[in-house]
Parts: C-alpha cells; structure tokens; sequence
C-alpha cells in the first residue's frame, strides 16, 4: 500500500514538472517575455524529451541497449510530412491541428510497423551485439530513405526507388530529403505529446506486463523459469517505444520546412542515448530533464564562439565523472544518509 | 574477371584498414570491456602528428609514422587515465557516453588546432601502379602503398599474436579480460595492463591513420575517423569481439563486401549491404564469425 | 533538485542573453558551418564576409556590423541561429551557407519577411515561390547546362562519365541539367555513378566504370575534397582523362599537402579564382592570407560580394540603421529591399551580377584550365 502511494507521489510530480513548465512556457510566450530563439525551440525540445522517454523505455526498462533510435524518428518524420501531405490533397482536410495529430498518427503507425520487423531479429541478440544490429538497422533505415523519392499528382502518391523520374509535386527528394513541408506543429500539440508519452510509458511501467519487462530486464532465466514469456514482453516494449519514437519524429518534421535522412543518423542516436543515460537509466522524469537540458546547452554555449562545442564535450565528459565516480557518489550517500538519519529521529519523536 | 579480382584487391587493401582499427577496437573490449568510441578521433589525431612532421617539417616519413605512434601512445594512455579509470567501477554505458563525450572533444580540439580545412595527405610511397597482369586494354594494377597496407596489417596481425599468446604481459591481459578481480587476486596490476592495452590500441590507431589517409581513402579533416571508426567497430562485432584473429577477419571481410557490394548491387545502397550482411551473420552466429560463445550460468 | 536547478539557471540564461552593437549599425547576420566536416565553407563566408564589411565600412557611408552563428550545416540548428541573430538584433541575413539549412530558414524568413541573400546556397529550393530570398552563387542548373555547352563547343571529348554525390543537393542539381543538356546537344554519357556524403573514401569502383566504358572526359560536378581523392586514385590506376569540374572545384589548388601535378590539364567552370589578375581579386586574396593564413574559396568570395550587394541595395533602396535598428526593423527593410534587387548591378570578384525576380543571380561563369599549379583562363 505505501509503495503504491510513493508511486503516485513520484508520478504525480513528474506530472506537475512538465505541466508547470508548460504554463511557464506559454504564459512567457503569450506576454512576448521569451526570446525568439527559445521560441523557437519549443517544439523540437518536446520532440527529443518524447524521443528520450521513449528510448528510457528499450534502455532503462527493457534493458537493450538500442543505438539506433533515430531510425525510428525518421520513419515517423517522413511518413509524417507524406500522410499530412496526402490527408490534404485526398480528402481535403484543411484543419491545422487535425492534419497535425493525423500525421503524429500516421508515423507512429509505421515506425512500430518497422520497429515489429526489426525487433523480430533483433530481441534474438543479447548485449553488444544486440546494440551493433540496432545500430545497423539505423544504418539501413538512412540508407533507405535516402534513395526514396516521393511525389503527390493529384490526390495519387507516387514512390520511386532511387528516380526522381514521378510527376507531381515532389514531397521527398532522396537524399535533398523533404522540402516545403507546411509547419503545422504547435507547443500546445508538442506537450500534448509528451504528456501522452508519460501517460504511455509510466502506466506500461506500474504494470503486469511492466514487471514482466523488468523481470526479464533483471534476470532473463530467472522470469523464463517463472514462466513469463520474455521476447513477447520485450517486443511490447520495443514496439511501444518505436510508436513514440514515430510520433516525435513526424511532429518534428511538422516542424521544420526542410530536413534529409542524413538528421537522423548516428550521431542523433547517440545524442538520445546521453539525455537518457545522463538523466539516469530507468528514471523518466531525469530523461526529462536532461532531454531539456542538453538541448538548450549549445544554445546557451553560443557565448563562447569557437569553443562551443569543445565546452560542450567538456561539460558532457565532467557530468558523467561526477555522477558515476565512486568518490562523489560516496559524498552524495553520506548526505543522503545525514537526511535519512533525522527522518528517522523524526519519526521516533513523533 | 581482371576488374572483379581489382575491386577484390581494392576491398582487401580497404579491409586491411578496417581490420587494423578493429584490431585497437578489439583489444581494448577484451581486457577493459568497454566500446571506446574515441578511438576513431585517435587515428584522426595520428595522421595529423604525422602530417605535420611530414609536410610541414619535411621530416622522412618513417620518422612521421614513428611520432604518431608516440603521440598516439601517450594520448590513448592519457585518455584513459583521466576519462575511463575514474569510472572503472561504473556501468558500461556511462563509460560510452565518456568515451562518445571524448570524441567530440578530440574533433573540436583538432578543429582548433589543425583547422576544418582539409589537408591532402602526401604519399609515403609512389604513387604510379605496379602492372601486375596485362590483357589488351585491361590492367590488374596494384600501388606500393596497397601492397603495404597488406603487409602491414599481416605484420601487425602475427606480432599481437605472439604479444598476447607469448609474453608476460600478453598473459596478463588475457587473465584481465577473463576475471579482472581474479586476476588482481593473483597479482597482475590491473590498472598497468589496462594502460598498456590501450598504449598498444592507440599506436594501432596511429599506424591505421596513416595507412588510411596516404591511400588516398580520405583527405585529413578533424572528422577524417569517425566514419572509418563506425566500420571498424561493426567489423569487430563481425568477427567477434574480443578476438585478435575475428577483428582481422572482420576488417577484410567487411571492406571486400563494401567494395563488392558497390560494384555489383547498388552504390547508393552499399552501406545498406554491408550492415545486411552483419545482421545475417549475427542472426546465424549471435557472437560473431570467431566470437567466443559464453554459457549463461543461472 | 540540482538539476532542476540547472534548468532554471539556463532559462535565465537564455532569457536575459541580449548582444550589444553599436546603435548607428545595420547588423548582418550569417550563420553556417563553423564546426563539424563543413566547417571550412561556413568558415570561409564568415572570414570573406568580415574584410568586406571591414572595407565597406571605411567608406563612411552606411554602416555594417556582423553577428555570426554556428549551424553545423543542421537544417534545426539553423532555425535556433537565425532566431538567435534576430534576438541580437540582425536586420539582413547574408546567409545560410549550405542549401538543406538554408531551406529550412528561408521558409521561417519568408514567413517572418526577413531579407535574404545567400552567399552560397545554390539549390533553386531556397527561392522557390520566395520574393525575399536572392542567391549570389550561381544555381545548379545553370551551371550544369553550361559546363555541358562548354565541352560541346570546344570539342573536349566524345565520351563522358561522370561521378557526382548524390547526397548533396548541389551536385545532383548540376548533373541532371547537365544529362538534359549533354542528350540535347548529342554528348554521349557512358557512365554515371554516385557516392554520398558519407563514406566519399573509396572511388575505385567509379573510376574502374568510368575507365571500362572508354570515357575520354570525367564530369565532377562534386566539392574539391572528393575531388582531389578521385584525381589521386585515378593516377594510382592509370587512368587519365580530362577532369570537367564546376565551381565546387575550386580550391583543390589549395589543399595542403596536395600534389598539385595531380591536378595538371583539369579544367574547371568558375566565377572567381584565386588567382586572377584583377586588382580587387588580389587585394582580396592578399588581405585574406594576411588575416587567417590561408587562400580563400569561392565561399570567401561569394561572402565578399554578398556584403558588397547588400551595401548596394541598401544605397539605393535608402535603407538606414535607424529603420534596421526599430524593433522588428527587418520587416520594413526586407519590403524596401525587394523590389530594388531586382534593379542593381553589382561588379564584384565572383563577375558582374544582377538579379532576376525568382532570387537567381545573373553572372557568367568561365572556364580556367589547370597549368602548372595555376588557374590559366581557358579560352
């Protein structure tokens, strides 16, 4: 009974944060008190704190480690711009926010479609080998769409492999990528979003099948012998996260008015694979944070010129000695410890 | 057929780089147990030193490739003893992010010292081919530096070998790499063997760097490894991580797929083929061509 | 808590950041590549941009200043330079400098009309249905119907291949005019191959195709990185013939380390070199050198007469920083600036320049040949 409470405490103020900062945000916008370059940024910051819950999901819950997840952000950003695309010249749905959520539908849809496929072969492997066959898969999904031409005659969509040779007008140009997307995307649909994904993620994670995915995560024989079927549980996970994934990624390319494949690769894995680990494994609302964060942080860096980026490594390499190394985390228990000694002398006196 | 056995030439010569760097890969999963994704800025860093004593100095190019061998070893121990020991006891995926945080932070001090202009790397053999068959129009042509790189990685291949299989030190690292706290028990300085290991993959990446750029397979620009790096990596997955002769394998393998698969499939898709082929290998043999395969205790 | 205090700290930060400039400057804004594998082309634009305004700006008349931002080339990165340059105040934008990162800013500038002129994005993406973007590079097309034409004319070869990368719009852009023009005028194209952006390591593969189908003429509508490696591998396979490059091109001369015979008899359709005699080229060059220790690009260059049409434009249109520095000063300067464009000609190192409505520039490239490590004019 008690754990359940704390669970609800800790939910509920994962809930206030994001909401809190939601009102902060738009009442700024509305008084014209934020800055346009933080205006700005107010959607793709929502796209990678969906992208890095989403991740938290295959890494920290589910225990595989994915690096290619922006594989997946790039299925849900190019069906995206093409379903809204389409949505509009087939059946004339002129509705911003409509063609928007339609679209959020639409690449979530494939990318667990693709996510189902992949994780077929892939939840076979186990540790780093599972990591290089994700990273692989990412590789692929580049590759792919690459060579993929797109274009709308009429209310008809025409797909060529690797020949811009279609009539119509051209949504996606191999690798140019998409260009003249309408941006349709809002904060209000962005938060949304992330609040769909806490919903999402956070009720999957305090469920039956949650604590099969963990048990599986914490010792795979152990669940097995138990009698839980692991890979069905590990693919909901992987399937749930690459339908997030999609989601995140057709919002950002409702976005941007231009953006190619070559966005979505390695690098941009990577970079969500450190707003998880950073944040800390399993922890959703430290994904959160640190999703946020490390966005902003080149942003904010600009002061420095040329050594940006180099700060930005720096900041990157000193944030994970001081949390991982065995003498600052000695410190921080023995703070932690002084606050749960006088909870209990507390409790004694009370 | 003389253009299919050229492009094989060409894909063993491309693998031989692949494999040197997957050499440095491998070692240092072995004994560390640790993806060190810096090690592709390494090679960046060993081909500039070697640059600069080359074309700037107009040193010999031997003693160029000896400096980047130096310069490498000392900063793949210095990487290590500031970045990756403090975290020795932390999860392997905080120790990735280190090393990833190091990789960007070698490119950007490259980018700062060497500038992003790209530098033509000058040849440290002739460049005009050697015929090796002849039939009308048709050459089977070979370069010096090939037949180098060939060698070379060969070389490097059997003297590891014998390093790890013969001497002292070859034997602690293979203690480490089986129970590092066993190893400590039985006296080995984990910690030296950790920083040799990495002295030796560095001076690795320094050799593989050069090889590389004076093949004429990249200009030198601060992100001259990252790519190279990505591939390597997958080649020692491919022959199984953590085995000397599997990242040889691997490497050759994997440049003669990439080239094959250029010529023969589709030049837009050849990266596409060759992480297909990985993921097929994989599926078949989930550790690797040579991977060693680990029973699950309970 | 630590954390969240961090974030509160960086929402201050960013919120309270606000650039100084002096008041009775109209501040120009680029942002580009500075880090990253295409920092060399958002370097050169921002280093080309900085001796012209310097140079302008001693002529006493209207005034520029230059804020300057980092994008990596990223199509999202660009968007947070832009927003961040019109936060600092920028009234123009002289950039993007690569074309994907360009379009996806063009589309916010039209939106929020804010003038544009590109020094260096050549895609016709970026000015599509755009009044207030303007190209100073040549477009893609265009160039590619040119070097088709030039090869046809002088009689250079029969059979050509080409080689081009088919992940940069710019190179593909120039390879299909130049296959309509090569099919239109009867050049035979024996064989095309790609490569992309990614792994530009290895081109034996191409080269063997191009050799095996008899080319007599290589076509290279590429960058000069790539391009000085296939000139190596070509030599390491003995395989020599014309080499046809557009302006990407240039600055293979100027490659450190690069073996400047390999690039003997190349041919290459430009609209500034380096090495040309005009006196405004070589003060250029010479302030260049002194000032970043390296000979500058067609980057540096199409950055200098950016600046140089901008000032025009302004001159003519009577854009003053009064108007530039009112708040959202750019709207007014953006309408007043439009329809004069289209008017001026401005003399500049990359040729004579005027502009046609659609934002293309007109300028006419020309044809150097490669002799003894130096740009020759080809006649």
């Amino acid at each position: 009974m008690k754990r359940k409470y704390k669970l609800f405490i800790g939910n509920l103020i994962t809930y206030l944060i994001v909401i809190a900062a939601f009102v902060v945000c738009q009442s700024m916008i509305e008084n014209g008190e934020m800055s346009r370059s933080m205006r700005g940024q107010m959607v793709p910051i929502c796209c990678y704190v969906v992208m890095a819950i989403s991740l938290n999901l295959t890494v920290g819950i589910s225990g595989e480690l994915s690096l290619g997840h922006a594989g997946f952000m790039s299925i849900g950003a190019f069906t995206g711009i093409t379903g809204s695309a389409w949505l509009l010249a087939r059946f004339n749905i002129d509705d911003k926010i409509i063609r928007l959520l339609l679209s959020l539908v639409v690449g979530g849809a494939f990318a667990g479609f693709a996510g189902f496929l992949i994780g077929i072969p892939v939840l076979r492997l186990r540790g780093d080998y599972l990591a290089i066959v994700t990273l692989a898969f990412g590789e692929i999904i580049r590759n792919i769409l690459n060579c993929l031409y797109v274009s709308l005659d009429g209310p008809s969509l025409n797909i060529a492999f690797n020949s811009a040779d279609i009539p119509g007008k051209m949504l996606i140009k191999g690798p140019t990528g998409a260009t003249g997307n309408p941006k349709l995307a809002t904060f209000a649909v962005g938060f949304g979003l992330v609040l769909f994904t806490l919903f999402v993620v956070l009720n999957l994670k305090n469920s039956r099948a949650g604590r099969a995915i963990m048990a599986g995560r914490d010792n795979r024989i152990a669940a097995e012998s138990m009698g839980i079927n692991v890979t069905k549980y590990k693919m909901i996970a992987f399937v749930t996260s690459a339908v997030l994934a999609g989601m995140a990624g057709a919002l950002y390319g409702a976005n941007f008015s231009s953006f190619a494949a070559s966005k979505f690769k390695f690098d941009t894995s990577i970079l969500i694979l450190v707003f998880v680990v950073l944040g800390g494994i399993g922890s959703i609302r430290g994904s959160v944070i640190a999703a946020i964060v490390l966005t902003l942080l080149p942003e904010l860096l600009r002061e420095f010129d040329d050594y940006r980026m180099l700060v930005y490594a720096v900041v990157l390499i000193v944030m994970m000695l001081l949390t991982n190394s065995p003498f600052v985390k000695m410190i921080a228990q023995r703070i932690t410890g002084v606050f749960k000694k006088t909870e209990k002398e507390d409790g004694a006196n009370a | 057929m003389i253009t299919f056995l050229s492009h094989v030439i060409k894909g063993v010569n491309l693998g031989s780089v692949y494999a040197v760097i997957a050499l440095g890969y491998t070692m240092v999963y072995g004994v560390a147990k640790m993806l060190n994704f810096a090690h592709g800025d390494v090679i960046m860093v060993g081909a500039y030193v070697a640059f600069c004593i080359m074309y700037y100095l107009g040193i010999n190019p031997v003693i160029g490739i000896l400096g980047a061998v130096i310069a490498c070893t000392i900063l793949g121990m210095l990487i290590e003893r500031l970045a990756y020991k403090p975290l020795r006891q932390a999860t392997s995926l905080a120790v990735l992010i280190t090393a990833i945080g190091m990789s960007y932070f070698l490119q950007n001090m490259a980018q700062l010292i060497w500038s992003s202009n790209p530098k033509s790397f000058p040849s440290i053999l002739s460049d005009s081919p050697i015929v090796l068959y002849e039939k009308g129009a048709q050459q089977l042509t070979m370069t010096p530096i090939n037949i180098l790189t060939i060698i070379s990685c060969i070389v490097i291949m059997i003297a590891l070998t014998l390093f790890i299989n013969k001497t002292k030190i070859g034997k602690a690292m293979r203690c480490v790499s089986e129970d590092k706290g066993a190893a400590e028990l039985m006296g080995i300085n984990v910690n030296l063997t950790i920083s040799i290991t990495f002295a030796i993959g560095s001076a690795l990446a320094a050799i593989a760097g050069v090889l590389l750029c004076s093949s004429g397979y990249a200009n030198l620009s601060p992100t001259t490894g990252s790519m190279p790096g990505i591939k390597a990596f997958t080649a020692a997955v491919f022959g199984g991580i953590g085995s000397i002769p599997g990242a040889m394998l691997g490497g050759i393998l994997l440049g003669l797929i990439e080239i094959l698969g250029k010529a023969y499939v589709s030049n837009e898709l050849a990266d596409a083929f060759v992480f297909a082929v990985l993921i097929v290998v994989l599926l078949v043999k989930p550790t690797g061509l040579l991977g060693k395969k680990v029973h699950e205790k309970v | 808590m630590k954390k969240i205090f961090a974030l509160v700290l960086a929402l201050l930060l960013a919120m309270g950041a606000c650039a100084a400039f002096a008041e009775d400057a109209i501040i120009i804004g680029i942002s580009g590549p500075l880090t990253g594998p295409y920092a060399m082309y958002g370097l050169g634009v921002v280093h080309g941009a900085e001796i012209a305004i310097e140079e302008v700006n001693a002529l006493g008349g209207i005034q520029f200043a230059l804020t300057y931002e980092d994008d990596e080339g990223d199509p999202e990165k660009a968007v947070n330079a832009y927003n961040k340059m019109l936060d600092d105040g920028a009234a123009l934008m002289a950039s993007t400098v690569t074309s994907g990162a360009c379009a996806a800013v063009a589309a916010e500038a039209y939106n929020d009309r804010v003038f544009m002129l590109t020094p260096s994005a050549s895609s016709p993406t970026v000015t599509e249905d755009r009044d207030n973007v303007f190209q100073v590079c040549f477009t893609d097309p265009g160039q590619g119907a040119a070097s088709a034409q030039y090869i046809v004319e002088n009689k250079l070869a029969s059979k050509v291949a080409v080689i081009y990368n088919n992940g940069l719009d710019y190179s593909t852009g120039i390879y299909q005019t130049f296959s309509e023009k090569a099919n239109e005028l009867g050049l035979e194209i024996v064989s095309v191959t790609t490569f992309s952006s990614d792994d530009n390591a290895d081109f034996s593969v191409q080269l063997t195709e191009a050799k095996n189908a008899g080319a007599d003429l290589v076509f290279l509508p590429i960058y000069y990185t790539p391009a000085s490696m296939i000139l190596k591998q070509a030599k390491g396979m003995d395989f020599a013939p014309i080499f046809f490059g557009v302006d990407g091109m240039d600055g293979i001369l100027s490659i450190e380390g690069f073996d400047t015979s390999l690039a003997e008899g190349v041919y290459l359709l430009t609209a500034f070199s380096a090495d040309a005699a005009d006196e405004k080229t070589q003060s250029f060059v010479k302030k260049y050198v002194e000032l970043y220790g390296e000979i500058p690009n067609q980057f540096a260059a199409d950055a200098y007469d950016a600046i140089y049409a901008l000032y025009e434009a302004c001159n003519v249109a009577g854009v003053t920083a009064e108007i530039a520095n009112e708040m959202d000063g750019f709207a007014p300067v953006c309408e007043m600036l439009i329809p004069v464009m289209t008017e001026i000609t401005v003399e500049g190192i990359t040729g004579t320049m005027s502009w046609q409505a659609t934002g293309e520039v007109t300028k006419t490239p020309t044809a150097v040949i490669i002799e003894n490590g130096a740009y020759v004019g080809a006649k």
